[in-house]
C-alpha cells in the first residue's frame, strides 16, 4: 500500500486521458475564498470563543508588540545588525505559533522571528541571524522550526517536502510555511504550492499580505482578485482572513492545520494585515506610504481589536492587564539582558560545518586563519599584524 | 535498456547506464530512506533509463514522478531530507538543472553550515552532463564549474562503469550533498566490472595510465579522449600518464601534485569553457604547489569560451586528440 495511491488522492483519481473527457477535473467552487475576509472579533464567534484562548492570545499579542519594540531598540543600540519588524502583524505571528502542536513544523521567513519566539524558541537564539553572530541560533530539529529563510519563498517547497515525508512515514505532522505578499511572485511559491497539491501534502501556507514588498504595493505585485484566489489554480482551497483579527487567524489556521492533519491536503491562507513599521530599521517608509494610510491601519491595530473584544465580554480585568504587561516586560528585560553582552565569537568556527569532514583545502585554510589570529594576538589586542 | 539486476557471478559486462541503475536499486534495497524523485523517472525510467524499473520494484512513493519544475523538485527534496530521508534527485539534462540553482546554492550547499551542523542534507543530485551526443541546444552543457565553485557541495563525476556504480553508492551514503555529474556520452560504453569490488573513495584521484613524459589531468567525459590521445602520443615519442580526478570537490591535490612533481609537465583537459573553469583552478594549484618541479607551465585544453554550439559543429568545440597533442607539444621539450 503506497501513500501516493490513485484511490486515495483526489488529484490522481482522474480517468485516463481520452477524447471528450469532461473539464474541469475538479469543481473549483469549494476552493474559492469567500469574498469577505473571515472575521471573528466583534461577531458572535468572539462571544462563543473560549475565554482562556482569548486571554492567551491577548497576553501573547501584548508581549509580541513589546518584542517588536525591544528588538527595534536593540538595532538603535547597535545590538542587532538589522531588524525587520512585524509590528502590526502580531496577530498572524502569534496565531501561527499557537495553531501548531509540538510535532508540527514551522517554516518562517526573516520577518517571522516573533512567531519563532512564540513557538518557544529563546529570543537570543531566534535573533542570532539578525544580530549577525550565527545564521541560525536554534536547533531546527529539536524545535521543529526551520531556519529563518531570507531568499523569498524558497522555504515553501521545503515545507512541502517535509510534510510529504511525514505523510509517507505515517506521522501526524503538519508543516506551516510563512511568507509575505511579495513572496507570492516568486517561482518557488508557485512550484511549492503545485507540488503540495499534487502530492496532497499536509501543509498550510500563510501569506501575510501587509500591502508592500519593501516599497512596491500589492497592485504592482499581482493582478489576482486576491492572493487567496491563487489557490484555486493549484487545486487547493484558498482562505481569506482579517490578519489583524487574532481570533479569526487562529480559527482559520487551526481549521487548515486540522484539515491537513486529517488527510484533506494543503490550504493557502491569505491574511490581510499591515506592516506598521518600515521594512527594516534601514528603510524609510515615508518615501512610499502616506501617513493617512498608516493612521487608518493604526485604528485597526491587532492589539487594540483584541482589547476591545475582551472588554466587550468583560474579560479585560485588572488581573489580565497586569499579567500581560508583566509578561511583556519580562520578555523585554530578558532580551535586554541577553543582548547586553557581546556574543562570544570563535573565528575558527568558520570551518566547523562546511562538510561532515573538512577537505584538505579547508584544513589548510583553517591553519592560515589560525596563523593570522596568532599574529594578531602577538601584535597586541586591536593592533594590526602588519 | 534491460533491467540491470545484479547476478552473483561477480565480473559482468555492462554499460555505465546499467551500473547507475543497479547502484540506485541496490541503494534503495539497502536503505529504506533512499527516495528517488525527478521528471519521468517512474513509468518511463528516465529519459536515459537510469531509473528503469525502480517504480515497479519500490512503488511510486520511493521513485516519484514529479511535476516539471526543477526548483520545486530540489526544494521538496530539501524538506524530505530535513525529515530524515535520503533523496536522490534526477535532473533531466545539465541545462535544465539551472532553475534549481538557487535551491542548490542557497540551501542545499549551506544548510549544514547555517545550522551549525544540526541539519545536514544527505541529498544526491544526479545530472547527466556534457556534450558529444548530438544534442540540440540546452542538452550538452558541461556545468561542473558552477557546482565546484560553491562551498558545501561535493562534486563527483565518474568516467568508468565501475566508478559509476561505486561512486553513486558512496554519494547516496554520504551525509553531505553531492552533485553527481554523469557524462552522458559515456552512458552506453560497455565494460567488464564487478559491482562487489570496491572502488577508490570520493576525493581520490586514480592514475588510469602510467607514463614517463607528462600527465594529462582530466575527469568525466574527457577521460576516454585523454586515453586515446596518450595512445596516439606514442607515435610522437611521448609516454603520457592520464590522471582521472573522479571528484572535483574534494580535489585530490596530494595525488595530483605527486604525479606532476614526478613528471614536471602537465596538461589539464576538460570540455567545458576554459575561462573560470575547473581547469583554471587545477592549473593554478598545481603551479603553486609544484612550481620548482615544473619544466613547463601547466597548460589547459578545454572547450572554447562560446555557448555550446549546434550539434553539427560540436566536434570543433570539444577537445580532441589533436588539440591535446598540440598542447603536449608546447610543454617546452628540450631539443
Amino acid at each position: 500500500m503506497t501513500v501516493l495511491d490513485h484511490r486515495n488522492d483526489p488529484v490522481a483519481a482522474v480517468p485516463g486521458w481520452r477524447p471528450g473527457a469532461t473539464a474541469p477535473r475538479t469543481d473549483p467552487a469549494p476552493l474559492l475564498p469567500d469574498p469577505e475576509p473571515h472575521r471573528a472579533l466583534g461577531t458572535a464567534a468572539a462571544d462563543a470563543a473560549d475565554p482562556e484562548l482569548l486571554r492567551e492570545l491577548y497576553r501573547r499579542l501584548v508581549a509580541g508588540r513589546r518584542y517588536n519594540q525591544q528588538a527595534t531598540t536593540l538595532t538603535k543600540q547597535g545590538r542587532l545588525a538589522v531588524y525587520p519588524a512585524s509590528t502590526g502583524q502580531e496577530a498572524c505571528q502569534v496565531a501561527a505559533a499557537l495553531a501548531l502542536r509540538p510535532q508540527d513544523w514551522l517554516f518562517p521567513s526573516y520577518r517571522d522571528t516573533l512567531a519563532v519566539v512564540a513557538r518557544g524558541v529563546d529570543p537570543l537564539q531566534a535573533l542570532t541571524l539578525l544580530r549577525g553572530d550565527a545564521h541560525t541560533g536554534y536547533d531546527p530539529r529539536a524545535t521543529r522550526t526551520a531556519p529563518l529563510c531570507t531568499p523569498l519563498a524558497t522555504q515553501v517547497p521545503h515545507a512541502v517536502g517535509l510534510a510529504h515525508a511525514a505523510r509517507l512515514a505515517g506521522d501526524d505532522t503538519v508543516a506551516l510555511a510563512l511568507l509575505g505578499d511579495g513572496g507570492t511572485s516568486e517561482g518557488d511559491f508557485h512550484e511549492g504550492l503545485n507540488f503540495a497539491a499534487v502530492l496532497h501534502a499536509p501543509v498550510v501556507f500563510l501569506v501575510q499580505n501587509n500591502g508592500y514588498a519593501i516599497s512596491v504595493p500589492l497592485t504592482r505585485q499581482s493582478a489576482a482578485p486576491t492572493l487567496a484566489h491563487k489557490a484555486v489554480g493549484y487545486g487547493m482551497p484558498g482562505r481569506l482572513v482579517d490578519g489583524n483579527d487574532a481570533l479569526a487567524v487562529h480559527q482559520v489556521l487551526t481549521e487548515a492545520v486540522e484539515r491537513a492533519r486529517s488527510g484533506g491536503g494543503p490550504t493557502l491562507v491569505e491574511a490581510l494585515t499591515y506592516r506598521l513599521d518600515a521594512h527594516t530599521n534601514a528603510d524609510d517608509a515615508t518615501r512610499y506610504r502616506q501617513a493617512e494610510e498608516v493612521d487608518a491601519w493604526r485604528a485597526h491595530d491587532p492589539v487594540r481589536l483584541l482589547e476591545d473584544a475582551l472588554r466587550g465580554r468583560g474579560l479585560l480585568d485588572e488581573q489580565l492587564a497586569a499579567d500581560a504587561a508583566e509578561q511583556a516586560e519580562q520578555l523585554a528585560a530578558r532580551m535586554r539582558a541577553e543582548f547586553h553582552a557581546d556574543p562570544e565569537l570563535d573565528p575558527m568556527s568558520l570551518f566547523a560545518h562546511v562538510y561532515a569532514e573538512p577537505t584538505q583545502q579547508l584544513r589548510e585554510q583553517a591553519e592560515q586563519l589560525a596563523a593570522e589570529l596568532a599574529a594578531e594576538a602577538e601584535a597586541g589586542s586591536g593592533g594590526h599584524s602588519r | 535498456m534491460s533491467t540491470a539486476v545484479r547476478d552473483q557471478s561477480g565480473l559482468r559486462t555492462g554499460t555505465m547506464a546499467q551500473a547507475l541503475n543497479l547502484a540506485l536499486r541496490d541503494a534503495m534495497r539497502a536503505d529504506k530512506t533512499v527516495h528517488v524523485l525527478g521528471e519521468d523517472v517512474g513509468a518511463l525510467g528516465g529519459v536515459f533509463r537510469i531509473t528503469d524499473g525502480l517504480t515497479a520494484e519500490f512503488g511510486p512513493d520511493r521513485c516519484l514522478d514529479t511535476p516539471l519544475a526543477e526548483a520545486g523538485i530540489l526544494g521538496t527534496a530539501v524538506g524530505m531530507a530535513m525529515y530524515g530521508l535520503r533523496p536522490v534527485v534526477e535532473m533531466q539534462f545539465d541545462a535544465f538543472a539551472y532553475p534549481a540553482l538557487e535551491q542548490l546554492f542557497s540551501h542545499v550547499a549551506k544548510m549544514r553550515n547555517r545550522t551549525a551542523g544540526k541539519l545536514p542534507l544527505p541529498i544526491t543530485v544526479r545530472i547527466p552532463y556534457g556534450g558529444g551526443i548530438g544534442g540540440v541546444e540546452h542538452h550538452s552543457d558541461a556545468s561542473e564549474a558552477y557546482y565546484a565553485h560553491t562551498p558545501g557541495l561535493h562534486v563527483v563525476t565518474p568516467a568508468t562503469v565501475a566508478d559509476a556504480y561505486g561512486l553513486l553508492r558512496e554519494s547516496i551514503a554520504s551525509d553531505d550533498p553531492v552533485v553527481f555529474l554523469e557524462p552522458k556520452r559515456l552512458y552506453w560504453g560497455k565494460a567488464e566490472w564487478d559491482p562487489a569490488a570496491a572502488v577508490e573513495p570520493i576525493g581520490r584521484a586514480v592514475l588510469r595510465r602510467p607514463g614517463r613524459s607528462a600527465v594529462l589531468v582530466t575527469y568525466g567525459p574527457s577521460l576516454p579522449v585523454c586515453l586515446e590521445a596518450a595512445e596516439a602520443a606514442k607515435a610522437e615519442g611521448w609516454d603520457l600518464a592520464v590522471l582521472d580526478l573522479r571528484t572535483l570537490v574534494p580535489f585530490d591535490e596530494a595525488t595530483a601534485c605527486e604525479v606532476v612533481r614526478s613528471l614536471g609537465r602537465a596538461v589539464v583537459v576538460h570540455e567545458s569553457a576554459g575561462f573560470g573553469g575547473a581547469g583554471a583552478e587545477i592549473a593554478a594549484r598545481l603551479t603553486e604547489k609544484c612550481f620548482h618541479h615544473l619544466a613547463a607551465p601547466v597548460l589547459r585544453v578545454t572547450g572554447f569560451d562560446v555557448p555550446y554550439p549546434p550539434p553539427m559543429l560540436e566536434h570543433h568545440h570539444l577537445p580532441g586528440v589533436d588539440r591535446i597533442l598540440d598542447a603536449v607539444a608546447r610543454l617546452q621539450w628540450e631539443e
